[in-house]
């Protein structure tokens, strides 16, 4: 890992709009768009990655974003 | 993070399945898990029903999280494909409808009621003593009927939940699916902002 900020990255093409990792998020940093995928808010994700844990189906990951 | 009213939703699905157990026209009462996620997702573009008030969802949650019973594994990439999600759906919805026919056969008095629960469409496990009698025997069949439904749904659940995260369920859930496509029918993908 680099110097890079931590993100979490949602692979929306797969995912269930569960809601799961929205619960979990410390920040609240990420929010189901209209019941279609999950978002994460950049600015407030710090990369914990709770929300990957908790992901049923495991589409998300923590990545180090580019600079 | 403040729990709210409907973070304890979980204790009226447990008490759901076990009300189940002693009184079969309790069943109807799931009917309500089958409309609101359909009417939420219709009216408000959204899927608060999976998000926030699914009282199953966070049984998972709880069994597998805090309670432990779950491996916490990754769920198969075939599980959470498309085709597998709608295939569910569709197969779910079949079982849904013979249920229905079953009702109407009862109903017209081409069949009689059977007092049995369905377990995941196959075996047929005793319940007579959760039917007292009193309603039209169409009425108890569908009860039959639905709560097969939920305790075979429960059941896989409970199985995919132990094998890989505690809420896999949702991911092949077929009211999970069909309210997702509602959204997705009715998304408009924001404007992209002008880049400044």
């Amino acid at each position: 890992m680099g110097n890079g900020k931590r993100l979490a990255r949602v692979d929306r093409e797969h995912c269930v709009a569960c809601g799961c990792c929205v619960k979990v998020c410390p920040k609240g940093a990420i929010g189901v768009v209209r019941g279609v995928f999950a978002r994460v808010e950049e600015a407030l994700c710090v990369g914990c990655g709770k929300c990957a844990k908790a992901c049923p189906a495991s589409v998300i990951e923590v990545e180090v974003a580019k600079q | 993070m403040k729990k709210r009213w409907y973070d304890y939703l979980w204790i009226a699905s447990a008490l759901y399945l076990i009300l189940g157990f002693f009184n079969i026209l309790f069943a109807w009462l799931g009917l309500l898990c089958f409309f609101l996620p359909l009417i939420i997702s219709i009216t408000t573009g959204s899927k608060a029903y999976c998000n926030r008030y699914c009282g199953r969802g966070q049984l998972f949650a709880l069994l597998g999280g805090r309670f432990g019973l779950s491996r916490q594994h990754d769920i198969p990439r075939w599980m959470k494909s498309k085709w597998f999600r709608c295939g569910f759906l569709l197969f779910f919805l079949v079982m849904f409808g013979q249920m229905l026919v079953n009702t109407a056969l009862v109903f017209s008095g081409a069949r009689d009621l059977g007092q049995a629960v369905t377990l995941l469409w196959t075996f047929k496990l005793p319940w007579h003593w959760a039917y007292h009698g009193g309603v039209s025997p169409w009425i108890a069949q569908f009860a039959f009927g639905f709560y097969s439904v939920m305790l075979t749904s429960t059941v896989l659940g409970l199985v995919t939940m132990a094998l890989f995260k505690p809420r896999s369920w949702c991911v092949y859930c077929p009211m999970g699916t069909m309210t997702q496509l509602i959204c997705r029918a009715e998304y408009r993908p924001e404007r992209k902002k002008t880049a400044c």
